[in-house]
């Protein structure tokens, strides 16, 4: 037998000392952790399946394996690609068309004078975010019906033909692209307005007395102060490239809009939930998620090496 | 400095100003026409909007798309559906993030680390759809409105959050004397930290009652059960499906001649977004503060 050097009893101690001082905000913790793992991180062990051939009446650890079989079946479809290129131009879409906006709006908020009229405006523009996609998809699909819409009865008034603007290839972008906008910009602006109000107003007054103009404050002093939160922002957009949010695209989505419409998140969906193709739609899902990753992890590491904050 | 800069205004000032007021507004207009144009048609004649489908404003608020709206059966299970969710869903996300919020804004806390990390890293990779299907399934959530409750009930971005303000308001000090006093982490926790959290208490209510009644894509992929879906799934059904002619809303929209079906479906968007539009010039002032209380960075 081995005796305890009696430094270690004494360690042993303090630890024992230190959890039984502290056992109540580790109690406390108990909860969380517990969702954590059984939320969190039991679905991340079951992303294994992409690599089985799953069955429910086998489990998830009685399912055989099949290796990377999935993987290869998945590079081999041509609705994989299309998939892909839809996800990123949609995503890209965002990135050049949507994510400058709320900044523009938060700037352009901060230069209105009139308080009162100022905190209207952004309890209304903040209004769209608190309304479910299913709301805004029922409302769009409605205005734009080619046989009942008000936009379609316009047009038809005006001597033109009635067009169907959710039932082709053509339109679907913009309208996913502009209702997205519609919904979400406003409330973005939140971020950057309380990124805004932390800027010291001792620059301003400076600037002001070296004679700058209203737009050289604008640009050298807010922009560059918001700077570090666009940044952060951009990050997190990058790495949600391969995210296009299901509810959005599903709500908008038909059979005849199929072609430009099916993201990940969609066809992840229609292959495990409709087709009950589990350990497919998993190889999916995993592909996107991966990516996505190292596509964030890249975007993070691009921005410090040019010096800026990342996220970790 | 009110006079310094009264004295450089220039031409730019008033330019700037004009300017961005206009923009912003026109963006806002945008953002309450379509509402306004949702209410105003749900109330419109059947006849009326036959003689002239481009009329916006009714002659007379017809009530008559509301009653058979508000009779349909899945209307009424769907609200009660959602507002259980609601209220249950939001008391439980916020008492747990208020309980974990709190350990977690201890910095010193030995594992703090190995815990904030836990946490951050579901925000930027997880298991999705699928293996969140599977799990719902064989902890037999499915078909329950527990399914659409506990999955997603601790939000991360809202834990970090929660975190932050917790640590930013709340005095050590404070802590220290009631220490001193004999209490413990917990009554510490419920009766002197709490009482500090109540704008990010409100803000939290806010976001999460939000949530929960907006949600469609957890019913949909957990309950196949028509009896036990929320507003917003029975809304999708009846407003942007295309309905084959057999189904019960098809019928329910066709059968009867009293409302043009669109008029129906304007009225169900009006049925569902009310308690939001209720509720929301209250909450609004809580979540401008709320937000700036701080930032998703660790």
């Amino acid at each position: 037998m081995r005796a305890i050097p009696s430094f270690e009893i004494g360690e042993l101690r303090r630890q024992l000392k230190y959890f039984s001082n502290n056992k109540y905000l580790y109690l406390l913790l108990l909860p969380c952790v517990i969702y954590y793992i059984i939320f969190n991180y039991m679905p991340m062990y079951g992303l294994i399946i992409a690599f089985k051939d799953f069955r429910f009446s086998k489990g998830i650890l009685g399912s055989p394996w099949c290796g990377l079989e999935n993987f290869k079946y998945l590079f081999g479809l041509k609705d994989f690609y299309r998939v892909f290129g839809n996800s990123l131009t949609l995503s890209l879409l965002r990135l050049v068309f949507f994510f400058p906006v709320p900044i523009i709006l938060a700037l352009m908020l901060n230069e209105i004078p009139f308080l009162r009229y100022k905190r209207l405006l952004q309890t209304v523009i903040y209004l769209p975010y608190f309304i479910s996609w299913v709301v805004i998809g029922g409302i769009l699909v409605n205005l734009l019906s080619p046989s009942w819409g008000i936009i379609n009865s316009l047009i038809k008034a005006l001597g033109g033909e009635p067009v169907f603007f959710l039932g082709s290839d053509k339109y679907f972008r913009v309208i996913a692209l502009i209702s997205y906008i519609w919904k979400q910009a406003g409330w973005d602006t939140i971020i950057y307005l309380a990124a805004i109000t932390s800027i010291n107003p001792e620059l301003y007054e400076a600037a002001t007395i070296d004679g700058a103009s209203r737009t050289q404050r604008i640009w050298h002093i807010t922009l560059a102060g918001i700077k570090p939160t666009i940044i952060i922002l951009l990050l997190l957009s990058i790495g949600n490239i391969m995210n296009n949010g299901f509810e959005q695209i599903y709500i908008l989505q038909n059979s005849s809009n199929l072609q430009v419409s099916e993201v990940f998140e969609t066809y992840t969906y229609k292959l495990g939930m409709v087709n009950g193709r589990l350990s497919f739609a998993t190889t999916v899902g995993l592909f996107s998620s991966v990516v996505g990753f190292i596509l964030l992890m890249i975007a993070n590491w691009i921005a410090k090496l040019m010096g800026e904050e990342g996220i970790f | 400095m009110r006079v310094k800069n009264a004295l450089v205004r220039g031409p730019g000032d008033s330019f700037v100003e004009v300017f961005s007021t206009l923009t912003v507004s026109v963006f806002a207009l945008c953002c309450l026409l379509p509402f306004a144009y949702v209410f105003f048609v749900s109330f419109m004649p059947y006849t009326e909007y036959l003689e002239n489908p481009l009329k916006v404003i009714p002659s007379k608020f017809d009530l008559t798309a509301y009653r058979q709206m508000l009779g349909y059966k899945l209307i009424q299970s769907g609200y009660q559906v959602s507002v259980f969710t609601t209220v249950v869903g939001t008391i439980l996300s916020v008492f747990l993030l208020v309980i974990s919020g709190y350990p977690l804004s201890k910095t010193n806390l030995k594992g703090h680390r190995f815990f904030i990390y836990m946490v951050l890293f579901t925000m930027f990779f997880n298991g999705g759809m699928i293996p969140n299907y599977i799990l719902i399934r064989n902890l037999g959530l499915q078909n329950t409105v527990w399914a659409l409750i506990i999955p997603g009930c601790i939000n991360s971005f809202n834990l970090i959050l929660m975190k932050n303000y917790i640590k930013s308001t709340v005095p050590e000090t404070l802590e220290e004397a009631a220490k001193i006093d004999g209490a413990n982490d917990i009554r510490i926790l419920f009766s002197i930290v709490t009482p500090l959290l109540k704008p990010a208490i409100a803000t939290m209510t806010v976001f999460c009652s939000v949530g929960y009644w907006n949600n469609y894509f957890s019913a949909m992929l957990y309950l196949q059960d028509r009896k036990l879906w929320p507003l917003t799934l029975v809304l999708r059904e009846l407003v942007v499906e295309n309905t084959s002619a057999v189904s019960p809303v098809t019928q329910m929209l066709t059968s009867t001649h009293r409302s043009h079906p669109f008029t129906l479906k304007m009225a169900a968007i009006i049925v569902t977004i009310t308690p939001i539009l209720i509720v929301y010039p209250f909450m609004q002032r809580y979540f401008v503060k709320g937000i700036s209380l701080g930032s998703v960075k660790e």
